[in-house]
């Protein structure tokens, strides 16, 4: 049994925090230092090669516990609705691939599978994560399995005590599949206590952005792929949508599909527009009716996904994704509630963040077009449109029907009126792009400058010019 | 009276882990006013007073101290009343699809 606890003579937050590369090196037992290639750039897909997992591995090691194989299913009435609001011969038939059926109720099980798998390979007594999210219970679901201790760490009240319900019931599903469960108030901090628990427990760090969780992805990709050219008649996917939040989604699913042969596919990532709220402001935290999938994860892992509770994320959303849009809460809490209505399928409102954006791009495309989304996740008690608003009402914040374009984050919740209200909002690719850029530009440590290896690599990372790269980087060095 | 609890009872602790002055320098205002509280629940394992310090096992075997909070602690987490808002979407795009069909159909 491999033994990681680390003995920390000071457990300040200060000293703690220094400590945390040897402690996710301990954690995740790999030497991301090996990968680097420059002061910026590293071997992206020589990190993700060497766990050695191939995707048909990945496929097997996922049906040993029931993981993926989802319905996909052909959203016949929503499809139907979107065309009475768009131009005659425009409107793409809309599918979505039910991953609500996973064990654990979502498309975290994926992620939760090959991390949980190489833990017990590797030896580790037991995993923790860090996520207020599906995440948790997928991960508790797998270590259930595996019979691996779980540690999961939530970000769950405010100060007053007050609990968002959905990550109560995550809370509550975790300690279900017996997983232990903390629960902290509101700050970035929670990474200094995800820190001692890894220290601690020398268990495995179940990151949401190690190759494992991004790889366990790819199946999805694959097999949306897959269910399509099954179909009667044999289909192709034209555009496919993500919920973007950390990058993982839109990364695994980009390189599924890539794996599966279609390179010509239009992938888009779809956020719920959240601007405005602080993600670590103690009185924004239940001010907010979606605690994942918005633009306060969305924006910040698009132009820095180094941000991450790794050395280097696996997850590198502007590779992948085409497109960037976002949704409101309203237009959300409106598609889930047609959702269960047309389609007789009853599902959680944060999953549904994709198909808001599906159903309004749908019109943009002809009527003999493919969309595809690729998640729905499960929905119950406190993860439900009635539990969110609910609660936005009991904080201050106004629930009313109207024009979505008037949905103010923290203030009004706008329902809309009409499907034809249903929009979305483009986020400037070119701008997310130069922030990348630029923020790779300030994380060089004093004396670094950028090698030819670098710009390679940050316009690859981008999907940008050389040119471009060394434009903003003069900018902002 | 404080509220005796036995030991072996699921229960719920609270632990400051940084207090104000103590929590990370990017945090905004409004949250470097409050402390980070941790709770976490756990299995009693001593006789212990609501509201004093208590000890707990996890159910992972991870001994933590804390305030005893709650014992045998709710989930109380639901749904609440209907939302008026939604109450009408169903129909209407009934409604709406219904009309549609009627003009394509022509009748």
């Amino acid at each position: 049994m491999k033994d990681a606890r680390m003995k920390l003579s000071d457990t300040s937050y200060a000293a703690v925090m220094a400590k945390r590369n040897e402690i996710m090196k301990r954690s995740v037992g790999i030497d991301y230092e090996k990968y680097a290639t420059g002061p910026l750039s590293f071997d992206y897909q020589g990190l993700m090669e060497d766990t050695g997992y191939d995707i048909e591995t990945v496929g097997c090691i996922q049906a040993e516990t029931a993981v993926g194989d989802t319905p996909m299913v052909q959203l016949n009435n929503l499809t139907a609705l979107a065309r009475t609001t768009a131009r005659g011969g425009m409107g793409a038939r809309i599918f979505v691939k039910d991953e609500a059926q996973n064990p654990s109720g979502s498309f975290k099980d994926r992620r939760a599978s090959l991390s949980v798998y190489e833990a017990k390979k590797k030896g580790y007594k037991g995993v923790v994560a860090a996520t207020s999210g599906n995440y948790g219970a997928a991960v508790a679901s797998q270590a259930a399995k595996l019979g691996l201790s779980c540690i999961i760490v939530q970000e769950a009240f405010d100060s007053h005590g007050v609990a968002q319900p959905e990550i109560a019931e995550k809370a509550r599903a975790c300690e279900a599949y017996g997983a232990e469960v903390l629960r902290l108030s509101v700050g970035p901090e929670l990474f200094y206590v995800f820190l001692l628990i890894l220290a601690e427990t020398g268990y495995f760090n179940a990151s949401l952005y190690t190759p494992y969780s991004v790889l366990g992805i790819e199946t999805l990709g694959a097999e949306l792929v897959r269910d399509l050219s099954a179909w009667d008649g044999g289909l192709n996917p034209d555009v496919v949508v993500a919920t973007h939040a950390g990058g993982g989604n839109i990364t695994g699913t980009g390189r599924g599909l890539e794996k599966a042969g279609a390179t010509d596919i239009m992938c888009v990532g779809a956020s719920v527009d959240l601007s405005g709220l602080h993600m670590a402001s103690d009185t924004d935290f239940n001010r907010k009716s979606f605690t994942t999938g918005h633009t306060g994860f969305g924006i910040p892992f698009a132009t820095w996904p180094d941000r991450a509770d790794v050395p280097r994320n696996a997850a590198r959303p502007l590779r992948y994704m085409d497109r960037f849009v976002t949704v409101t809460q309203g237009e959300v809490f409106y598609i889930t509630q047609a959702l269960a209505e047309l389609e007789g399928m009853e599902r959680g409102p944060a999953g549904n963040t994709s198909l808001t954006a599906a159903f309004a791009l749908a019109r943009e495309m002809e009527q003999d077009k493919i969309i595809v989304v690729q998640e729905t996740e499960y929905t119950g008690a406190g993860k439900h449109p009635i539990a969110q608003l609910n609660l936005a009402k009991q904080m201050g914040v106004t629930v009313r029907r109207g024009n979505p374009e008037e949905n103010a984050p923290g203030k009004a919740i706008v329902i809309p009126e009409h499907p034809s209200q249903i929009q979305i909002v483009d986020v400037d690719m070119e701008g997310l792009r130069t922030s990348y850029v630029k923020n790779a530009g300030r994380s060089l440590q004093p004396g670094e400058s950028p090698t030819d290896t670098d710009i390679a690599f940050l316009a690859e990372d981008c999907r940008a010019t050389e040119d471009f790269v060394r434009r903003v980087l003069s900018e902002a060095i | 009276m404080a509220k005796q609890v036995k030991k072996g009872i699921l229960v719920e602790i609270e632990q400051v882990i940084l207090t104000p002055d103590e929590r990370a320098p990017q945090v905004p205002d409004d949250t470097r006013k409050v402390p980070l509280v941790m709770r976490a629940r756990g299995m009693l394992t001593d006789d212990s007073v609501i509201g004093e310090e208590a000890g707990i096992e996890t159910v992972t075997g991870r001994l933590l101290t804390g305030k005893l909070v709650e014992e045998n602690p709710a989930y109380d987490h639901g749904f609440g009343t209907p939302i008026p808002e939604l109450i009408p979407i169903g129909r209407e795009a009934r409604d709406i699809l219904m009309k549609n069909r009627k003009e394509v159909s022509g009748t």
